[in-house]
Protein backbone atom coordinates (compact mmCIF):
# COMPACT_ATOMS: atom_id res chain seq x y z
CA UNK A 1 0.00 0.00 0.00
CA UNK A 2 2.86 2.34 0.91
CA UNK A 3 4.46 1.62 -2.45
CA UNK A 4 1.21 2.41 -4.20
CA UNK A 5 0.91 5.68 -2.31
CA UNK A 6 4.51 6.61 -3.09
CA UNK A 7 3.92 5.72 -6.73
CA UNK A 8 1.02 8.14 -6.84
CA UNK A 9 3.50 10.77 -5.77
CA UNK A 10 1.94 11.96 -2.54
CA UNK A 11 1.62 10.82 1.05
CA UNK A 12 -0.85 13.59 1.77
CA UNK A 13 -4.10 11.55 1.49
CA UNK A 14 -2.74 8.80 3.77
CA UNK A 15 -1.45 11.32 6.29
CA UNK A 16 -4.72 13.23 6.20
CA UNK A 17 -6.69 10.01 6.78
CA UNK A 18 -4.46 8.97 9.68
CA UNK A 19 -4.51 12.48 11.12
CA UNK A 20 -8.32 12.60 10.98
CA UNK A 21 -8.59 9.22 12.73
CA UNK A 22 -6.17 10.26 15.49
CA UNK A 23 -7.98 13.59 15.91
CA UNK A 24 -11.36 11.85 16.31
CA UNK A 25 -9.87 9.38 18.80
CA UNK A 26 -8.28 12.27 20.72
CA UNK A 27 -11.58 14.16 20.68
CA UNK A 28 -13.50 11.13 22.03
CA UNK A 29 -10.83 10.67 24.75
CA UNK A 30 -11.24 14.31 25.73
CA UNK A 31 -15.07 14.22 25.72
CA UNK A 32 -15.04 11.12 27.93
CA UNK A 33 -12.51 12.65 30.35
CA UNK A 34 -14.53 15.87 30.74
CA UNK A 35 -17.71 13.79 31.24
CA UNK A 36 -19.63 14.69 28.07
CA UNK A 37 -19.65 10.97 27.13
CA UNK A 38 -20.39 8.48 29.87
CA UNK A 39 -17.26 6.34 30.45
CA UNK A 40 -19.44 3.42 31.61
CA UNK A 41 -20.91 3.22 28.09
CA UNK A 42 -17.87 4.15 25.99
CA UNK A 43 -14.44 3.29 27.39
CA UNK A 44 -11.48 5.62 27.00
CA UNK A 45 -9.63 5.00 23.72
CA UNK A 46 -6.40 4.85 25.73
CA UNK A 47 -7.91 2.01 27.82
CA UNK A 48 -8.87 0.19 24.62
CA UNK A 49 -5.26 0.43 23.38
CA UNK A 50 -4.02 -0.80 26.77
CA UNK A 51 -6.36 -3.81 26.52
CA UNK A 52 -4.58 -5.12 23.41
CA UNK A 53 -1.78 -6.68 25.46
CA UNK A 54 -4.30 -8.48 27.67
CA UNK A 55 -6.26 -9.68 24.63
CA UNK A 56 -3.08 -11.20 23.20
CA UNK A 57 -1.84 -12.89 26.38
CA UNK A 58 -5.12 -13.94 28.02
CA UNK A 59 -7.71 -14.25 25.25
CA UNK A 60 -5.70 -15.77 22.38
CA UNK A 61 -6.83 -12.93 20.12
CA UNK A 62 -4.57 -14.00 17.23
CA UNK A 63 -5.97 -17.55 17.24
CA UNK A 64 -9.51 -16.16 17.22
CA UNK A 65 -8.52 -13.62 14.57
CA UNK A 66 -7.20 -16.46 12.39
CA UNK A 67 -10.44 -18.43 12.81
CA UNK A 68 -12.69 -15.49 11.94
CA UNK A 69 -10.39 -14.62 9.03
CA UNK A 70 -10.50 -18.22 7.78
CA UNK A 71 -14.31 -18.37 8.05
CA UNK A 72 -14.74 -15.02 6.29
CA UNK A 73 -12.20 -16.01 3.61
CA UNK A 74 -13.96 -19.34 2.98
CA UNK A 75 -17.37 -17.70 2.76
CA UNK A 76 -15.86 -14.94 0.58
CA UNK A 77 -14.33 -17.46 -1.83
CA UNK A 78 -17.67 -19.27 -2.00
CA UNK A 79 -19.68 -16.13 -2.77
CA UNK A 80 -17.14 -15.18 -5.46
CA UNK A 81 -17.18 -18.57 -7.21
CA UNK A 82 -20.87 -19.41 -6.78
CA UNK A 83 -22.21 -15.85 -7.05
CA UNK A 84 -20.34 -15.00 -10.25
CA UNK A 85 -21.27 -18.39 -11.77
CA UNK A 86 -24.97 -17.94 -10.99
CA UNK A 87 -24.82 -14.36 -12.30
CA UNK A 88 -23.36 -15.63 -15.58
CA UNK A 89 -25.98 -18.37 -15.78
CA UNK A 90 -28.82 -15.89 -15.28
CA UNK A 91 -27.31 -13.64 -17.95
CA UNK A 92 -27.13 -16.49 -20.44
CA UNK A 93 -30.57 -18.00 -19.71
CA UNK A 94 -33.11 -15.21 -19.89
CA UNK A 95 -36.06 -17.26 -18.68
CA UNK A 96 -34.09 -18.15 -15.56
CA UNK A 97 -33.27 -14.49 -15.03
CA UNK A 98 -36.92 -13.47 -15.36
CA UNK A 99 -37.90 -16.20 -12.93
CA UNK A 100 -35.24 -15.58 -10.27
CA UNK A 101 -34.00 -11.98 -10.32
CA UNK A 102 -36.76 -10.55 -8.12
CA UNK A 103 -36.41 -13.38 -5.62
CA UNK A 104 -32.67 -12.88 -5.36
CA UNK A 105 -33.16 -9.12 -4.90
CA UNK A 106 -35.64 -9.89 -2.11
CA UNK A 107 -33.17 -12.31 -0.53
CA UNK A 108 -30.52 -9.56 -0.55
CA UNK A 109 -32.58 -7.49 1.87
CA UNK A 110 -33.91 -10.41 3.95
CA UNK A 111 -32.52 -10.89 7.49
CA UNK A 112 -31.06 -14.32 6.72
CA UNK A 113 -29.21 -14.26 10.04
CA UNK A 114 -32.51 -15.36 11.63
CA UNK A 115 -32.19 -18.68 9.82
CA UNK A 116 -29.23 -19.71 12.00
CA UNK A 117 -31.18 -22.39 13.94
CA UNK A 118 -31.87 -24.17 10.67
CA UNK A 119 -28.18 -24.06 9.75
CA UNK A 120 -27.28 -25.31 13.23
CA UNK A 121 -29.50 -28.34 12.61
CA UNK A 122 -27.94 -28.99 9.22
CA UNK A 123 -24.24 -28.27 9.92
CA UNK A 124 -24.05 -28.53 13.72
CA UNK A 125 -22.36 -26.02 16.06
CA UNK A 126 -19.28 -25.66 13.89
CA UNK A 127 -17.34 -23.39 11.57
CA UNK A 128 -19.36 -24.87 8.69
CA UNK A 129 -22.54 -23.22 10.01
CA UNK A 130 -20.77 -19.86 10.29
CA UNK A 131 -19.27 -20.14 6.80
CA UNK A 132 -22.60 -21.15 5.24
CA UNK A 133 -24.46 -18.31 6.99
CA UNK A 134 -21.84 -15.87 5.73
CA UNK A 135 -22.14 -17.39 2.28
CA UNK A 136 -25.94 -17.10 2.13
CA UNK A 137 -25.85 -13.49 3.33
CA UNK A 138 -23.16 -12.39 0.87
CA UNK A 139 -24.38 -14.26 -2.19
CA UNK A 140 -27.27 -12.08 -3.53
CA UNK A 141 -25.29 -8.87 -4.18
CA UNK A 142 -22.62 -10.81 -6.07
CA UNK A 143 -25.23 -12.49 -8.29
CA UNK A 144 -27.12 -9.26 -8.91
CA UNK A 145 -24.02 -7.18 -9.65
CA UNK A 146 -22.56 -9.85 -11.94
CA UNK A 147 -25.83 -9.88 -13.85
CA UNK A 148 -25.90 -6.08 -13.96
CA UNK A 149 -22.28 -5.82 -15.13
CA UNK A 150 -22.77 -8.31 -17.94
CA UNK A 151 -26.10 -6.79 -19.03
CA UNK A 152 -24.71 -3.27 -19.08
CA UNK A 153 -21.71 -4.04 -21.27
CA UNK A 154 -21.74 -1.28 -23.86
CA UNK A 155 -23.37 -2.41 -27.10
CA UNK A 156 -20.53 -0.98 -29.17
CA UNK A 157 -17.96 -3.27 -27.45
CA UNK A 158 -20.11 -6.29 -28.28
CA UNK A 159 -20.40 -5.03 -31.86
CA UNK A 160 -16.59 -4.74 -32.05
CA UNK A 161 -16.42 -8.39 -31.00
CA UNK A 162 -19.05 -9.36 -33.54
CA UNK A 163 -17.23 -7.46 -36.29
CA UNK A 164 -14.12 -9.54 -35.50
CA UNK A 165 -16.27 -12.68 -35.66
CA UNK A 166 -15.74 -13.73 -32.04
CA UNK A 167 -17.38 -16.97 -30.95
CA UNK A 168 -19.64 -17.00 -27.87
CA UNK A 169 -16.85 -18.17 -25.53
CA UNK A 170 -14.35 -15.66 -26.95
CA UNK A 171 -16.97 -12.92 -26.64
CA UNK A 172 -17.44 -13.80 -22.99
CA UNK A 173 -13.78 -14.14 -22.05
CA UNK A 174 -12.40 -11.27 -24.13
CA UNK A 175 -15.17 -8.68 -23.86
CA UNK A 176 -18.17 -9.35 -21.61
CA UNK A 177 -16.32 -10.50 -18.50
CA UNK A 178 -13.58 -7.83 -18.50
CA UNK A 179 -16.20 -5.14 -19.20
CA UNK A 180 -18.32 -6.38 -16.29
CA UNK A 181 -15.44 -6.74 -13.82
CA UNK A 182 -15.73 -3.30 -12.13
CA UNK A 183 -19.42 -3.93 -11.40
CA UNK A 184 -18.70 -7.50 -10.29
CA UNK A 185 -16.17 -6.13 -7.80
CA UNK A 186 -18.79 -3.73 -6.43
CA UNK A 187 -20.93 -6.82 -5.79
CA UNK A 188 -18.03 -8.66 -4.19
CA UNK A 189 -17.33 -5.75 -1.86
CA UNK A 190 -20.98 -5.57 -0.84
CA UNK A 191 -21.13 -9.33 -0.47
CA UNK A 192 -18.03 -9.39 1.72
CA UNK A 193 -19.53 -6.74 4.01
CA UNK A 194 -22.65 -8.90 4.52
CA UNK A 195 -20.51 -12.01 4.88
CA UNK A 196 -18.25 -10.53 7.54
CA UNK A 197 -21.18 -9.10 9.52
CA UNK A 198 -22.85 -12.50 9.48
CA UNK A 199 -19.70 -14.46 10.31
CA UNK A 200 -19.00 -12.35 13.40
CA UNK A 201 -22.72 -12.17 14.24
CA UNK A 202 -23.19 -15.94 14.13
CA UNK A 203 -19.99 -16.51 16.13
CA UNK A 204 -21.54 -14.16 18.68
CA UNK A 205 -24.93 -15.92 18.60
CA UNK A 206 -23.83 -19.55 18.68
CA UNK A 207 -20.82 -18.94 20.91
CA UNK A 208 -18.43 -20.73 18.64
CA UNK A 209 -14.80 -19.63 18.38
CA UNK A 210 -13.53 -16.51 16.64
CA UNK A 211 -13.79 -12.83 17.44
CA UNK A 212 -17.61 -12.85 17.69
CA UNK A 213 -17.54 -15.25 20.61
CA UNK A 214 -14.79 -13.23 22.30
CA UNK A 215 -16.80 -10.01 21.95
CA UNK A 216 -19.77 -11.79 23.55
CA UNK A 217 -17.61 -13.16 26.39
CA UNK A 218 -15.98 -9.81 27.13
CA UNK A 219 -19.26 -7.91 27.06
CA UNK A 220 -20.82 -10.51 29.42
CA UNK A 221 -17.90 -9.79 31.77
CA UNK A 222 -18.52 -6.02 31.40
CA UNK A 223 -14.98 -5.68 30.08
CA UNK A 224 -15.73 -2.68 27.88
CA UNK A 225 -12.13 -1.83 26.83
CA UNK A 226 -11.58 -5.51 25.90
CA UNK A 227 -14.88 -5.62 23.95
CA UNK A 228 -13.95 -2.55 21.94
CA UNK A 229 -10.41 -3.88 21.52
CA UNK A 230 -11.80 -7.10 20.02
CA UNK A 231 -14.04 -5.01 17.74
CA UNK A 232 -10.86 -3.29 16.50
CA UNK A 233 -9.61 -6.71 15.38
CA UNK A 234 -12.90 -7.30 13.48
CA UNK A 235 -12.26 -4.00 11.74
CA UNK A 236 -8.73 -5.23 10.99
CA UNK A 237 -10.19 -8.33 9.26
CA UNK A 238 -12.40 -6.05 7.19
CA UNK A 239 -9.49 -3.77 6.28
CA UNK A 240 -7.32 -6.74 5.23
CA UNK A 241 -10.12 -8.06 3.03
CA UNK A 242 -10.61 -4.75 1.33
CA UNK A 243 -6.89 -4.25 0.71
CA UNK A 244 -6.71 -7.76 -0.77
CA UNK A 245 -9.76 -7.05 -2.90
CA UNK A 246 -8.25 -3.81 -4.17
CA UNK A 247 -5.01 -5.62 -5.06
CA UNK A 248 -6.87 -8.31 -7.00
CA UNK A 249 -8.94 -5.71 -8.84
CA UNK A 250 -5.85 -3.70 -9.76
CA UNK A 251 -4.19 -6.85 -10.99
CA UNK A 252 -7.19 -7.76 -13.13
CA UNK A 253 -7.99 -4.20 -14.25
CA UNK A 254 -4.75 -2.17 -14.05
CA UNK A 255 -6.35 0.72 -15.95
CA UNK A 256 -8.98 1.39 -13.29
CA UNK B 1 -9.71 23.35 -59.91
CA UNK B 2 -12.23 20.86 -61.18
CA UNK B 3 -15.93 21.48 -61.34
CA UNK B 4 -18.41 19.30 -59.52
CA UNK B 5 -19.89 16.52 -61.59
CA UNK B 6 -22.94 14.57 -60.57
CA UNK B 7 -24.74 11.51 -61.79
CA UNK B 8 -28.22 10.16 -61.20
CA UNK B 9 -28.22 7.76 -58.29
CA UNK B 10 -28.73 4.53 -60.18
CA UNK B 11 -25.71 4.83 -62.47
CA UNK B 12 -22.81 2.62 -61.41
CA UNK B 13 -19.24 3.62 -62.43
CA UNK B 14 -17.91 1.36 -65.12
CA UNK B 15 -14.25 2.32 -64.91
CA UNK B 16 -13.15 -0.33 -62.37
CA UNK B 17 -14.62 -3.64 -61.23
CA UNK B 18 -16.77 -3.17 -58.17
CA UNK B 19 -15.39 -4.64 -54.98
CA UNK B 20 -18.36 -3.94 -52.75
CA UNK B 21 -21.77 -4.14 -54.37
CA UNK B 22 -24.86 -2.97 -52.53
CA UNK B 23 -27.76 -4.01 -54.69
CA UNK B 24 -31.35 -2.87 -54.10
CA UNK B 25 -31.15 -3.13 -50.32
CA UNK B 26 -34.35 -2.53 -48.35
CA UNK B 27 -34.59 -2.64 -44.57
CA UNK B 28 -37.82 -2.23 -42.65
CA UNK B 29 -38.40 -2.14 -38.90
CA UNK B 30 -41.63 -3.02 -37.16
CA UNK B 31 -42.57 -0.39 -34.55
CA UNK B 32 -45.69 0.10 -32.39
CA UNK B 33 -46.70 2.85 -34.85
CA UNK B 34 -46.34 0.58 -37.87
CA UNK B 35 -43.58 -0.45 -40.22
CA UNK B 36 -40.77 2.04 -40.84
CA UNK B 37 -38.65 1.76 -43.96
CA UNK B 38 -35.15 2.79 -42.88
CA UNK B 39 -33.35 1.94 -46.12
CA UNK B 40 -35.29 1.94 -49.36
CA UNK B 41 -33.92 0.30 -52.53
CA UNK B 42 -30.36 1.52 -52.03
CA UNK B 43 -27.81 0.49 -54.64
CA UNK B 44 -24.21 1.54 -55.12
CA UNK B 45 -20.76 0.09 -55.62
CA UNK B 46 -17.29 0.73 -54.26
CA UNK B 47 -14.22 0.03 -56.38
CA UNK B 48 -10.84 -1.11 -54.98
CA UNK B 49 -8.87 1.74 -53.41
CA UNK B 50 -11.84 4.08 -53.59
CA UNK B 51 -13.00 6.35 -50.75
CA UNK B 52 -16.78 6.61 -50.81
CA UNK B 53 -18.79 8.61 -48.30
CA UNK B 54 -22.47 8.19 -47.56
CA UNK B 55 -23.98 11.44 -46.32
CA UNK B 56 -27.48 12.26 -45.20
CA UNK B 57 -29.50 13.96 -42.48
CA UNK B 58 -30.06 12.34 -39.10
CA UNK B 59 -32.61 9.57 -39.39
CA UNK B 60 -31.93 8.77 -43.04
CA UNK B 61 -30.80 5.21 -42.28
CA UNK B 62 -27.04 5.76 -42.60
CA UNK B 63 -26.20 3.78 -39.49
CA UNK B 64 -28.67 1.05 -40.46
CA UNK B 65 -26.86 0.80 -43.78
CA UNK B 66 -23.51 0.65 -41.92
CA UNK B 67 -24.77 -2.21 -39.75
CA UNK B 68 -26.25 -4.08 -42.71
CA UNK B 69 -23.01 -3.85 -44.73
CA UNK B 70 -21.00 -4.81 -41.66
CA UNK B 71 -23.20 -7.84 -41.16
CA UNK B 72 -24.49 -6.74 -37.75
CA UNK B 73 -28.11 -6.54 -38.94
CA UNK B 74 -29.73 -9.29 -40.93
CA UNK B 75 -33.21 -9.68 -42.28
CA UNK B 76 -32.96 -7.22 -45.14
CA UNK B 77 -34.05 -7.46 -48.76
CA UNK B 78 -31.57 -7.11 -51.59
CA UNK B 79 -28.02 -8.27 -51.91
CA UNK B 80 -24.59 -7.18 -50.66
CA UNK B 81 -21.41 -8.77 -52.00
CA UNK B 82 -17.73 -8.28 -51.26
CA UNK B 83 -15.45 -9.53 -54.03
CA UNK B 84 -18.41 -11.53 -55.31
CA UNK B 85 -19.10 -13.18 -51.96
CA UNK B 86 -22.49 -12.50 -50.36
CA UNK B 87 -22.35 -10.75 -47.01
CA UNK B 88 -24.28 -12.75 -44.43
CA UNK B 89 -23.11 -11.75 -40.98
CA UNK B 90 -19.76 -10.12 -40.14
CA UNK B 91 -17.30 -10.62 -42.98
CA UNK B 92 -13.54 -11.02 -42.68
CA UNK B 93 -13.02 -8.60 -45.56
CA UNK B 94 -14.85 -5.78 -43.80
CA UNK B 95 -13.30 -3.88 -40.90
CA UNK B 96 -15.62 -1.66 -38.89
CA UNK B 97 -14.88 1.56 -37.00
CA UNK B 98 -17.75 2.70 -34.84
CA UNK B 99 -19.11 6.13 -33.97
CA UNK B 100 -19.05 5.54 -30.23
CA UNK B 101 -15.86 5.17 -28.23
CA UNK B 102 -15.03 1.51 -28.77
CA UNK B 103 -11.55 0.88 -27.37
CA UNK B 104 -11.33 -1.70 -24.60
CA UNK B 105 -10.57 0.28 -21.43
CA UNK B 106 -8.95 -2.74 -19.74
CA UNK B 107 -6.34 -3.10 -22.50
CA UNK B 108 -3.37 -0.88 -23.30
CA UNK B 109 -3.08 0.75 -26.71
CA UNK B 110 -0.88 -2.04 -28.04
CA UNK B 111 -3.14 -4.73 -26.58
CA UNK B 112 -6.14 -3.03 -28.17
CA UNK B 113 -4.49 -2.85 -31.58
CA UNK B 114 -3.22 -6.44 -31.34
CA UNK B 115 -6.71 -7.69 -30.42
CA UNK B 116 -7.80 -8.96 -33.88
CA UNK B 117 -4.41 -10.66 -34.30
CA UNK B 118 -4.81 -12.33 -30.91
CA UNK B 119 -8.23 -13.60 -31.99
CA UNK B 120 -6.69 -14.86 -35.23
CA UNK B 121 -4.14 -16.84 -33.20
CA UNK B 122 -1.08 -14.88 -34.36
CA UNK B 123 1.97 -15.54 -32.12
CA UNK B 124 2.62 -12.87 -29.50
CA UNK B 125 5.92 -11.56 -30.88
CA UNK B 126 4.48 -11.28 -34.36
CA UNK B 127 1.28 -9.59 -33.27
CA UNK B 128 3.16 -7.06 -31.14
CA UNK B 129 5.34 -6.23 -34.14
CA UNK B 130 2.28 -5.83 -36.39
CA UNK B 131 0.47 -3.78 -33.76
CA UNK B 132 3.46 -1.43 -33.47
CA UNK B 133 3.34 -0.90 -37.23
CA UNK B 134 -0.31 0.17 -37.16
CA UNK B 135 0.20 2.30 -34.04
CA UNK B 136 2.93 4.13 -35.93
CA UNK B 137 0.64 4.46 -38.92
CA UNK B 138 -1.96 6.35 -36.87
CA UNK B 139 0.76 8.44 -35.23
CA UNK B 140 0.58 7.03 -31.70
CA UNK B 141 4.13 5.78 -31.29
CA UNK B 142 5.16 6.26 -27.67
CA UNK B 143 1.65 5.61 -26.36
CA UNK B 144 1.78 1.79 -26.73
CA UNK B 145 1.54 1.09 -23.01
CA UNK B 146 -1.02 3.74 -22.13
CA UNK B 147 -4.61 2.88 -21.33
CA UNK B 148 -7.46 4.49 -23.29
CA UNK B 149 -8.50 6.49 -20.20
CA UNK B 150 -5.13 8.27 -20.44
CA UNK B 151 -5.77 9.38 -24.04
CA UNK B 152 -7.87 12.11 -25.65
CA UNK B 153 -11.01 11.30 -27.66
CA UNK B 154 -9.16 11.76 -30.94
CA UNK B 155 -6.33 9.46 -29.85
CA UNK B 156 -8.81 6.80 -28.74
CA UNK B 157 -10.50 6.95 -32.12
CA UNK B 158 -7.09 6.50 -33.78
CA UNK B 159 -6.53 3.43 -31.61
CA UNK B 160 -9.88 2.07 -32.82
CA UNK B 161 -8.88 2.74 -36.44
CA UNK B 162 -5.47 1.07 -35.92
CA UNK B 163 -7.18 -1.95 -34.32
CA UNK B 164 -9.46 -2.32 -37.31
CA UNK B 165 -6.59 -1.85 -39.76
CA UNK B 166 -4.60 -4.53 -37.91
CA UNK B 167 -7.15 -7.08 -39.08
CA UNK B 168 -6.13 -6.03 -42.61
CA UNK B 169 -9.65 -5.64 -43.96
CA UNK B 170 -10.22 -5.26 -47.67
CA UNK B 171 -12.81 -2.58 -46.92
CA UNK B 172 -12.64 -0.12 -44.06
CA UNK B 173 -16.19 0.73 -43.01
CA UNK B 174 -16.46 3.77 -40.72
CA UNK B 175 -19.60 5.14 -39.08
CA UNK B 176 -19.11 8.83 -38.21
CA UNK B 177 -15.82 8.05 -36.45
CA UNK B 178 -15.13 11.72 -35.68
CA UNK B 179 -18.66 12.69 -34.63
CA UNK B 180 -17.77 13.25 -31.00
CA UNK B 181 -14.63 15.30 -31.73
CA UNK B 182 -14.16 19.05 -32.06
CA UNK B 183 -13.78 20.60 -35.51
CA UNK B 184 -10.00 21.12 -35.38
CA UNK B 185 -9.33 17.56 -34.23
CA UNK B 186 -11.76 16.33 -36.85
CA UNK B 187 -9.84 18.10 -39.64
CA UNK B 188 -6.48 16.85 -38.38
CA UNK B 189 -7.78 13.30 -38.06
CA UNK B 190 -9.15 13.66 -41.57
CA UNK B 191 -5.57 14.33 -42.69
CA UNK B 192 -4.45 11.20 -40.88
CA UNK B 193 -7.18 9.08 -42.49
CA UNK B 194 -6.24 10.46 -45.92
CA UNK B 195 -2.58 9.64 -45.30
CA UNK B 196 -3.43 6.09 -44.21
CA UNK B 197 -5.80 5.58 -47.10
CA UNK B 198 -3.17 6.72 -49.58
CA UNK B 199 -0.43 4.64 -47.95
CA UNK B 200 -2.44 1.43 -47.82
CA UNK B 201 -4.62 2.11 -50.87
CA UNK B 202 -7.38 1.17 -48.46
CA UNK B 203 -10.86 0.86 -49.90
CA UNK B 204 -12.99 2.91 -47.52
CA UNK B 205 -16.68 3.51 -46.97
CA UNK B 206 -17.42 6.39 -44.62
CA UNK B 207 -20.83 7.09 -43.14
CA UNK B 208 -21.11 10.72 -42.08
CA UNK B 209 -23.41 13.72 -41.73
CA UNK B 210 -20.51 16.16 -41.99
CA UNK B 211 -20.25 17.71 -45.47
CA UNK B 212 -16.74 19.15 -44.98
CA UNK B 213 -15.42 15.82 -43.81
CA UNK B 214 -17.03 13.99 -46.72
CA UNK B 215 -15.63 16.39 -49.35
CA UNK B 216 -12.17 16.47 -47.71
CA UNK B 217 -11.83 12.69 -47.77
CA UNK B 218 -13.88 11.22 -50.59
CA UNK B 219 -13.61 10.26 -54.22
CA UNK B 220 -17.38 10.05 -54.39
CA UNK B 221 -20.19 11.11 -52.10
CA UNK B 222 -23.52 9.36 -51.99
CA UNK B 223 -26.25 11.74 -50.78
CA UNK B 224 -29.23 10.09 -49.07
CA UNK B 225 -32.76 11.34 -48.59
CA UNK B 226 -34.47 11.69 -45.23
CA UNK B 227 -36.63 8.73 -44.21
CA UNK B 228 -37.06 6.47 -46.05
CA UNK B 229 -33.35 6.51 -46.89
CA UNK B 230 -32.88 6.46 -50.63
CA UNK B 231 -29.92 7.44 -52.79
CA UNK B 232 -30.63 10.99 -53.93
CA UNK B 233 -27.45 11.67 -55.86
CA UNK B 234 -23.86 10.54 -56.22
CA UNK B 235 -21.33 13.37 -56.43
CA UNK B 236 -17.83 12.78 -57.78
CA UNK B 237 -15.20 14.82 -55.96
CA UNK B 238 -12.61 15.77 -58.48
CA UNK B 239 -10.08 17.35 -56.16
CA UNK B 240 -6.38 16.59 -56.53
CA UNK B 241 -4.71 13.95 -54.35
CA UNK B 242 -2.81 13.75 -52.11
CA UNK B 243 -5.08 16.01 -50.14
CA UNK B 244 -4.78 17.62 -46.75
CA UNK B 245 -7.00 19.76 -44.57
CA UNK B 246 -5.61 22.82 -46.40
CA UNK B 247 -7.96 21.96 -49.23
CA UNK B 248 -10.95 23.18 -47.21
CA UNK B 249 -9.99 26.77 -48.05
CA UNK B 250 -10.02 26.20 -51.83
CA UNK B 251 -12.73 27.57 -54.10
CA UNK B 252 -13.56 24.17 -55.59
CA UNK B 253 -13.97 22.70 -52.13
CA UNK B 254 -16.47 25.43 -51.30
CA UNK B 255 -18.42 24.69 -54.49
CA UNK B 256 -18.68 20.99 -53.59
CA UNK B 257 -19.83 21.83 -50.08
CA UNK B 258 -22.44 24.26 -51.41
CA UNK B 259 -23.67 21.75 -53.97
CA UNK B 260 -24.04 18.94 -51.44
CA UNK B 261 -25.67 21.25 -48.93
CA UNK B 262 -28.24 22.30 -51.54
CA UNK B 263 -29.07 18.58 -51.95
CA UNK B 264 -29.13 17.99 -48.22
CA UNK B 265 -30.94 21.13 -47.08
CA UNK B 266 -34.33 19.99 -48.31
CA UNK B 267 -33.87 16.57 -46.65
CA UNK B 268 -32.52 18.00 -43.41
CA UNK B 269 -35.36 20.51 -43.07
CA UNK B 270 -37.90 17.77 -43.81
CA UNK B 271 -36.32 15.69 -41.07
CA UNK B 272 -36.39 18.63 -38.68
CA UNK B 273 -40.07 19.38 -39.38
CA UNK B 274 -41.02 15.74 -38.89
CA UNK B 275 -39.11 15.63 -35.59
CA UNK B 276 -40.87 18.81 -34.43
CA UNK B 277 -44.27 17.42 -35.45
CA UNK B 278 -43.54 14.24 -33.52
CA UNK B 279 -42.49 16.24 -30.45
CA UNK B 280 -45.71 18.29 -30.64
CA UNK B 281 -47.78 15.12 -30.99
CA UNK B 282 -46.01 13.56 -28.03
CA UNK B 283 -46.64 16.76 -26.02
CA UNK B 284 -50.36 16.70 -26.85
CA UNK B 285 -50.63 13.10 -25.71
CA UNK B 286 -48.50 13.78 -22.67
Amino acid sequence: MTTAILKRGSLAPALLGLGTLLTVIGLVEMLIRVGVINRYIVPLPSQIVMSFGRLVTEEDIFGRFRLTFFEALSAGALIAVVGVSIGILLYRVNVLRLACETWIAALASAPTVLMYPLFLVIFGRSAATIIMMGFVAGLPPVILKTLEGLSQTRRVLINVGRSFKLGPMQMFIKILFPAALPTIFVGLRLGLIFTLINVVGIEFLIQFGGLGQLINDLSERYDLPGTYGAICFVILVSVLFFIAMERVERWLRPAE
Amino acid sequence: MAVATTRPADVVPATAPAFLVVDDVVKQFATPDGTITAVDHVSFTVTPGEFLSVIGPSGCGKSTLFNIIGGLIDGYDGNITVAGERVAGPHASIGMVFQEESTFPWRTVIENVAFPLEIAGVKKAKRIERARHFIALVGLTGFENRYPTELSGGMRQRVAIARTLASEPKILLMDEPFASLDEQTRLLLGDKVLQIQQELQQTTLLITHNITEAVQLSDRILVMTYRPGRVKRIVEIDLPRPRSSDIVSSEAFGRYVAQIWSDLREEASRGMHEAEALALKAGEHG
